[in-house]
């Protein structure tokens, strides 16, 4: 019919159009995804030369030594992947539920702030052992109740939980102000905790004390991968992130399996809250969670909730942020190259999904299409 | 009495910064994109505008006041609304995932703002431009001496009667004008909206571009008048930014409602250091950082009795967030 009524009266049509892709092989879902960061590279490279008249191979080259210079940088570069990683680990089951978590950063905060709290007014009292549960345990629970709040109300009255969860950050925040201010008395700022008799820090292994963080953050990312690709709850969050409504004509409990997703995540960035305190910082500041909770998103948006995909892009964000800091210390220039190079490139990998999910028709080609089909 | 005058003295100024912020967001979010790069936008304008006053002043022998003001405003709105560009090309024409784009383009506008930033800051811990600060902030002449009545209402910079009239003029485009109209129809429902022949990505790009040029003005706002015409490496516009989108949900989607908001969440903001002394008792330092939280718990029951009453004329644009594909069944 359509085809009579084509050729009856001439319309004209557009130049290009768009069409939706009914999916495509893995392999050329990879080499978009490359094609996007060379070009993303490309743009930061032109960007660099016309700022700084710098040779952009020479800057990248600088970049690539300030993680793999010396086997400390790389240490630190693990460490900071971890950190990043677990985040993101506990960001991908609310994620993938479509439930926008953006409160990563204020419950990394309360966990870090319940396990400091415990270094400092129990740290001494009692054993290392019992002390490394309780501060594991109440940094779980905090992070966990963090993340109750805004999911109880978006389960019962659809509060827009964005935004929600965003506020909670800056109660976090309040909170850990005000009770740092207390601990530090009249310092002027708090400093390491426990320097002396080190209680609550981790003990070292292989002579680092975060190792222990990167044995948890690496068996949390095989179990976060199995319970999201292969468990029944992996699968309800699947179906509720696709659609509420199917998911309540299948059966599923879709208030039920939001607390419980958010309370998964909020536990998670709970223990990373924990892991920073006891493995890294030693010690808990506005600045704790440092931005992790808003670059995880990224990180879990951009991997498809895929835990290892999203070690790979931890990976590049720490790759990027650690090489800048050393372009800036090289160069005399300033550590917040980094912002803008990430930026780039995570426009170029956010947009580049448009050609992984549609395609663009041109006018000939569309006319041939209608005549097949014809 | 004269606390409370140098309270409210104080939270008109600050409400001014999240009201442009607000305001911008307000647009945007009336054309279904939620725009989470307020900050970044905020951070672009800011810097463009302090940018291109700060060179004038300084290579300009005998700087023009007006011709200062007309620069960075226009620096600051086409910086500004590059930034929302940026957002609008990657969430309406490539249809993005708009949270993480708009999270992406708040890293991106913060690490611009203050890349360049330290080029003009050269080594020091801040730089300033004194006679953008004075055209900016310059008092009415008249009316601003009349006692306490002056002090309160006619001692700010013009920025804030601007915002004031933006304010009005949004509420009547938004719900007088045809093209308001249009808008609010894409951002409810934009298949019904395309149905009825209005350009839907059209619509969009314009509310999202012009939206960031509004966002980007409280920037400007707060490093030319705000913060004394002083440009320094922080995290203060970040914070501001994130209150706007706040302020956003307080006057449920209404532009009338963002002028008293913005004054109340001032006030809020303030209390830590006004309300102690005005009911006569001392605050010990940690208490003020709890004080702090209260604008976000505000916010926070306010979001929670919205979705509670559930009043149709409350709720955000019903396509939120949500990209639009023709063709999509």
């Amino acid at each position: 019919m359509s085809g009579e009524f084509r050729q009856a009266t001439p319309v004209r049509e557009p130049f290009m159009r768009i069409v939706k892709r009914d999916g495509m092989r893995v392999f050329h879902r990879i080499w978009v995804r490359i094609a996007a960061i060379i070009l993303a590279l490309v743009v930061d490279a032109l960007f660099i030369y016309f700022v700084t008249g710098l040779n952009p191979l020479d800057v990248y080259g600088v970049m690539f030594g300030g993680s793999f210079g010396s086997k400390i940088r790389f240490l630190w570069s693990v460490r900071d992947l971890v950190t990043l990683l677990i985040v993101g680990i506990a960001l991908a089951p609310a994620f993938k539920m479509r439930f926008w978590n953006i409160g990563g950063e204020g419950q990394i905060l309360m966990g870090a702030l319940m396990s400091a709290l415990c270094m400092v007014y129990i740290g001494t009292k009692v054993p290392s052992g019992v002390l490394f549960l309780i501060m594991a345990a109440t940094s779980i629970l905090i992070g966990a109740f963090w993340a109750f709040i805004p999911a109880y109300f978006k389960a019962h009255w659809g509060t827009n939980e964005t935004l929600f969860t965003l506020m909670m950050n800056y109660v976090a925040t309040a909170f850990v102000a005000c009770s740092t201010n207390i601990m530090r008395g009249q310092a002027s700022s708090l400093g390491k905790l426990n320097m002396g008799n080190k209680a609550g820090w981790f003990p070292r292994l292989f002579g680092q004390y975060f190792t222990i963080n990167v044995i948890v953050v690496l068996s949390l990312m095989v179990l976060m991968y199995v319970y999201l690709k292969y468990s029944k709850h992996g699968y309800e969050i699947s179906v509720v992130g696709e659609s509420e409504n199917t998911a309540r004509y299948a059966g599923i409990n879709v208030k039920k399996v939001m607390i419980r997703t958010m309370l998964i995540s909020g536990a998670i960035c709970g223990l990373a809250g924990f892991l920073i305190v006891g493995g890294k910082d030693m010690t808990v500041s506005v600045n704790t969670a440092g931005g992790r909770g808003f670059d995880a998103i990224i990180v879990a948006w951009l991997a498809k909730f895929n835990t290892f995909t999203m070690a790979l892009i931890s990976f590049l964000l720490v790759f990027l942020e650690n090489g800048a800091k050393e372009i800036a210390s090289n160069y005399n220039l300033n550590d917040f190259a980094s912002d803008i190079i990430s930026g780039v490139i995570l426009f170029f990998i956010l947009g580049c999904e448009f050609f992984i999910n549609y395609k663009l028709v041109f006018r000939g080609k569309a006319h041939k299409e209608v005549s097949v089909r014809v | 009495m004269s606390n409370l005058i140098a309270w409210i003295i104080r939270a008109i100024p600050f409400g001014t910064i999240i009201m442009y912020g607000a305001m911008g967001e307000i647009m945007t979010e009336k054309s279904g994109n939620l725009n989470l790069g307020v900050p970044g936008i905020m951070y672009l304008g800011g810097f463009a505008g302090y940018a291109s006053a700060y060179y004038y002043e300084n290579s300009a022998a005998n700087p023009n006041l007006f011709f200062c003001i007309a620069l960075a405003m226009i620096c600051c709105i086409l910086a500004s609304m590059a930034g929302g560009l940026i957002f609008s090309f990657l969430t309406i024409t490539l249809r993005a995932n708009q949270n993480v784009s708009g999270l992406a383009l708040t890293t991106f506008g913060m690490g611009v703002a203050n890349f360049f930033g330290v080029f003009i800051l050269n080594g020091s811990s801040y730089s300033a431009a004194p006679i953008a600060n004075k055209a900016f902030s310059a008092k009415i002449p008249v009316l601003s001496s009349m006692g306490v009545i002056g002090q309160m209402f006619f001692s700010y910079g013009f920025l804030v009667y601007a915002a004031i009239v933006l304010a009005i003029a949004l509420h009547w485009f938004l719900n007088k004008t045809r093209a308001g109209l249009n808008l609010r129809a894409v951002g409810e429902n934009p298949a019904t909206a395309d149905a009825a022949g209005i350009n839907v990505t059209k619509y969009k790009y314009m509310a999202t571009c012009c939206g960031a040029g509004i966002s980007g003005i409280g920037g400007l706002y707060y490093v030319l008048d705000y913060n004394r015409g002083i440009w320094a490496t922080t995290g203060q516009i970040e914070a501001l930014g994130w209150l706007a989108v706040a302020l956003v949900i307080f006057t449920t989607w209404k532009p009338l409602n963002a002028i008293w908001g913005a004054y109340l969440f001032g006030i809020l903001y303030w209390l830590y250091q006004y309300l102690p002394n005005l009911m006569g008792f001392s605050l010990p330092n940690y208490a003020m950082d709890l004080v702090q939280m209260v604008p976000y718990v505000v916010t926070i029951v306010v979001l929670i009795v919205v979705s509670l009453r559930k009043k149709r004329e409350n709720q955000p644009p019903a396509h939120l967030g949500l990209a639009y594909f023709r063709e999509e069944r």
